[in-house]
């Protein structure tokens, strides 16, 4: 047997709030936003870094929050889909969403916001082909909509 | 099953050198962890065998992309999200390029670290063909001090590495080529870059087949440079010396015997079955894509 391992005292910001939790180093951040915090909007796929249901922004960047041991976002700064969510600016986003069916099931949808707004943040609305949507949305698997309601209601939000 | 998370520690040292000191005299202890997107996976299905980690993610001095004159070195702690935003990268070595924008999707190419990528050792990883056809170097560090060996010399068998408990891999360095040196000449219109990732989608695929393809163009008088590694059908990532001799032996690309080089190509292989394809498309997608590679070159050199 392992001599015990502790936990110790994360602190980071999420949604732009200030946290400590006491959690073991190779928590999931997936399971700490979930658990600790009661942040259930984003949701666990497959756990594997394959669906990107749990897709968070860690320092303005997407990642897979399963894929994430928390020692690791130790200082980091994390928005989660109620983050995006609680933001004005991505209203039209989610009207969009809801308009024209990209939600079904809405197991991968705070995932795919999550994809959206990391591709929008860097992308010229005007010039967003359909190719960098498909690229940009390439981790995030869904098995309702067939991409096509989905693709469409990104393409709607920039237009 | 699931890992119990209570059975794992992860430590997180200050900088460098206090991870060399505890690699150095906790030995086998401690394994290096650096974005994770291999070894949390193993984690989750409760199969990884090691239980302690010291975590590379934050140590600055190995999160670089430095060129100098003749070099091009990729720190360890480089994402294949960095890679492909630097314009040496995107300029000089496409095949880098394209093979890191293949790498899972953007969530896992913003952790995923290239050094990682050769640590975790898999026949079928996505930026090894290229680094073999770059002829890349890797700069292994440790507090006895700092080594340097080709990448061709780094994969000992399956899942085996050139690698002591006590070292991390500190550096990739990939040679630039310049103008008046060797046959090929940096920037050439008419170097052929050619990489081909096969599997069952594009992105979050481990790879089937993979194929790395340099052809650059000789001096006047002088043969081409032709590096040819291929992923996915050996115990290793491996360069193929033999074909791609032949085919610098041709006078004429469009005049060899691809039957011949068929043969060579397949004696230097030997893909197996397993649950992501089977021996005879592996064959088969190597025969294609070296034929598909011959054809861009033959396009490029149609003048020649």
């Amino acid at each position: 047997m392992n001599d015990s391992v502790s936990a110790s005292t994360i602190a980071f910001r999420v949604n732009g709030q200030s946290h400590e939790v006491k959690a073991y180093p190779m928590a999931r951040l997936l399971d700490v936003l979930r658990e600790d915090l009661r942040l259930t909007g984003t949701k666990e796929g497959c756990g594997e870094g394959e669906c990107g249901a749990c897709s968070v922004l860690m320092n303005g960047e997407i990642v897979d929050s399963c894929l994430i041991p928390v020692a690791q976002a130790h200082g980091s700064d994390i928005t989660t889909i109620e983050g995006i969510a609680s933001d004005p600016l991505n209203q039209k986003l989610i009207d969009t969403f809801v308009e024209e069916g990209g939600i079904q099931c809405g197991i991968c949808t705070p995932g795919m916001m999550v994809a959206i707004v990391n591709l929008l943040k860097t992308a010229t609305p005007s010039t967003l082909s359909d190719e960098q949507i498909r690229s940009g949305l390439a981790g995030n698997l869904c098995r309702c909509t067939g991409y096509a309601k989905i693709i469409e209601a990104v393409r709607k939000t920039v237009s | 099953m699931r890992a119990l998370v209570s059975d794992y520690q992860m430590i997180v040292p200050k900088n460098l050198d206090e991870t060399l000191k505890l690699l150095h005299s906790e030995q086998n202890v401690w394994s290096p962890f650096a974005g994770g997107t291999d070894l949390m996976v193993v984690f989750e299905t409760g199969k990884l065998e090691k239980k302690k980690f010291i975590s590379l993610w934050n140590l600055k001095e190995l999160k670089f992309i430095r060129e100098s004159d003749d070099t091009l070195e990729i720190g360890a702690l480089a994402t294949f999200t960095d890679i492909q935003r630097n314009s040496i990268v995107q300029r000089e070595f496409p095949i880098l390029y394209q093979a890191s924008q293949l790498v899972g999707a953007i969530a896992i190419q913003n952790r995923a670290t290239l050094a990682g990528n050769l640590a975790n050792a898999s026949p079928a990883a996505d930026s090894s063909p290229a680094l073999l056809v770059y002829e890349a170097e890797l700069e292994l560090i440790s507090a006895q001090g700092v080594r340097t060996i080709p990448y061709t010399k780094f994969h000992l068998g399956y899942k085996q590495i050139d690698l002591r408990p006590d070292e991390l891999i500190r550096s990739i360095r990939i040679p630039r080529r310049k103008p008046g040196v060797g046959a090929a000449v940096s920037g050439n219109q008419s170097d052929v870059h050619y990489f081909r990732k096969v599997g069952t989608r594009r992105a979050q695929a481990i790879s089937k087949v993979s194929f790395a393809g340099f052809f650059g163009a000789g001096l006047p008088g002088k043969s081409p440079v032709v590096r040819i590694a291929l992923g996915g059908v050996a115990p290793v990532v491996i360069r193929c010396y033999q074909t791609e001799a032949m085919i610098q032996n041709q006078a004429s690309i469009s005049q060899m015997d691809f039957s011949a080089l068929q043969l060579k190509l397949f004696e230097e292989i030997s893909p197996i079955d397993d649950i992501r394809s089977n021996k005879e498309y592996r064959a088969a997608v190597c025969n294609n894509l070296l034929g598909d590679f011959l054809k861009h070159v033959e396009l490029d050199h149609r003048t020649e």
